[in-house]
């Protein structure tokens, strides 16, 4: 325990303004949102302060119910996809020739530095009816009527893979990276064959890595509204774009609330379930 | 025995693999580039080759302001963020106290919830207390969602650091602040600096944050774009955005390379 004065006020004066920060605009917050999910919306967009579970209940019509088994599908698709698409890239950049490593591995960040907005906004424009690849397959004779491909949920989930490849790639480059080679050859010396070794001891010893690549990939894809805004159609409706329209159109922001509450939950079983295999600190 | 592997070298098909998938990550970067430099105006075909749009943009009042709002919030969030969590980095590696566990956990929490519920949690509280958006409740969204990343990132480089270091400092008769201004400071900087960077990048990349926190006259360029996408987008936005994408690539380089600098230093 903090003894003298002078420490004890060092230590406030450098954690506590962080501490402040997180109570105000965090964790407060946090509570308004818990709050306002228990009370009833008025006839005008805002809430009465009459204490309901209805909010709660509603959550149970079909309608919503299907919205949340369509976004958690889209994420698992998205997630998968992004470890199958990700693991052989990650393994081939962790054991790229020394004088290249640096360099892909900063190719792979740059996409990252630019706004995912303006990257989303150009796959859109490479995939519209009257877009780049339409254009150029006809040209060249391929089809003879342009393809259907923006707005459709295809399109949503190369969006999402898109984005959220590399927030995969990263974590699984750490962990092979980490991998310990020797044991490998060990594996090799004793008569495993290749896929032996892949199966028993570079799957096992990089699971962390997958666990992380996929939490980290799985739940902002649960928020990313502008991609399904910006890609998809008006076909199916997720459950980021649910949400922000209860703040936007619906104007009904109990039911937001309680929808966000959802996603809030969601991510606290994931996390619980991922910390029994990993730790935190892989997670920034 | 094995005969030993000499030089690691590609394999062809692990090479083309890679080439594929960078290809993917490439792709709609090099459409916006490519139709920043395009005479037609919509974004179809190339038909020749213009920079007509790189001085047009200028005279788009609403998209150069957004793209000042843009940079005015990366900075100061940035700076912000920088100062209160390498203060609070510092604290919780100096002092042991109650609740350290618990306010050193708690700085996961916006890492790990989705960027959407903490937007609208701000948006619920902004607007119970009667704060209407602004630039400065953006400000304080942006600060909040990268701040813990420069506290995790300072603390992992103070985990490295030799603490007789400092002792030695103040035994030779060096004062608290003179020690921190001459060893500490220098010792955590590559830490500050990297996550300064991460807290800029993040700032400069948010859509989803700024969506729900930003007032009618502070809409950043990733706001306005969104707005534009439905009807087409004019090809001063593709001028626009590739500035901002090269701004975005010289700078981090510049900062990698100080980096560096400073490492080799030590």
């Amino acid at each position: 325990m903090i003894k003298s004065f002078k420490k004890r006020l060092t230590a406030l004066v450098t954690v506590g303004p962080t501490v402040l920060w997180l109570g105000a605009f965090l964790m407060i917050p946090l509570i308004y949102v818990i709050g306002i999910s228990f009370l009833t919306k008025n006839a005008y967009g805002g809430v009465d302060f009459a204490p309901t579970i209805s909010n709660y209940i509603s959550l149970f019509q079909s309608e919503y119910a299907k919205v949340f088994l369509d976004s958690l599908w889209l994420s698992l698709e998205t997630t998968v996809i992004c470890l199958l698409v990700g693991y052989p890239f990650a393994y081939i950049i962790a054991n790229a020739p020394k004088r290249w490593k640096p360099f892909l591995v900063l190719l792979l960040m740059l996409p990252f530095w630019t706004n995912s907005l303006i990257r989303t906004y150009g796959w859109n424009t490479l995939l519209r009816t009257e877009g780049i690849i339409n254009h150029f397959l006809q040209n060249i004779g391929l089809i003879r009527e342009p393809l259907e491909m923006l707005y459709t949920d295809g399109a949503v989930l190369l969006g999402m893979v898109y984005a959220l490849l590399p927030f995969t790639v990263l974590p699984l480059h750490t962990s092979i990276e980490k991998l310990d080679k020797s044991l490998l050859e060990a594996a090799s010396d004793l008569g495993a064959s290749r896929k032996h070794v892949f199966m028993r001891v570079v799957l096992p010893l990089t699971m962390p890595g997958i666990f992380a690549g996929s939490i980290q990939t799985f739940i902002p894809s649960l928020g990313f509204f502008f991609i399904s805004d910006m890609m998809g159609g008006a076909k199916t409706m997720y459950i980021g774009n649910l949400i922000k329209n209860q703040f936007l159109s619906a104007r009904n922001w109990p039911l937001g609330a309680v929808l966000s509450i959802v996603l809030i939950v969601i991510t606290l079983i994931l996390m619980k379930l991922y910390t029994r295999v990993g730790s935190l600190e892989d997670m920034a | 025995m094995k005969k030993r592997r000499k030089v690691r070298e590609f394999k062809p098909y692990s090479m083309f693999y890679a080439c594929l998938v960078y290809l993917f990550l490439y792709l709609p970067i090099f459409v916006v580039i490519a139709f920043s430099f395009n005479t037609s105006k919509i974004n179809i075909t190339f038909e020749g080759f213009t920079f007509e749009w790189y001085w047009k943009m200028f005279e788009n009042r609403q998209l150069m302001q957004s793209f000042g709002n843009t940079v005015i919030v990366a900075a100061v969030s940035t700076v912000f963020s920088v100062i209160i969590g390498t203060l609070c980095a510092l604290g919780l590696y100096k002092f042991e106290f109650k609740l350290k566990n618990l306010i050193s956990s708690s700085l996961y929490i916006p890492i790990v919830i989705p960027e959407l519920v903490f937007a609208i949690a701000l948006l619920i509280f902004f607007t119970s207390i009667h704060v209407s958006m602004s630039m400065v409740t953006l400000i304080i969204a942006h600060v909040t969602f990268s701040m813990p990343f420069v506290v995790i990132t300072v603390r992992a480089r103070l985990a490295g650091f030799d603490k007789s270091i400092e002792e030695a400092a103040r035994d030779l008769g060096a004062n608290e602040f003179r020690t921190f201004m001459r060893v500490t400071l220098p010792m955590i900087s590559p830490g500050v600096i990297s996550g300064g960077m991460l807290a800029l990048t993040m700032s400069l990349d948010d859509v989803v944050v700024s969506f729900f926190t930003a007032g009618p006259e502070s809409t950043t360029l990733p706001l306005k774009i969104l707005g534009m996408v439905r009807k087409g987008v004019s090809p001063d936005v593709n001028a626009l955005s590739t500035l901002m994408i090269f701004g975005t690539i010289v700078i981090l380089l510049t900062s990698t390379l100080i980096q560096g600098r400073l490492e080799k230093r030590m």
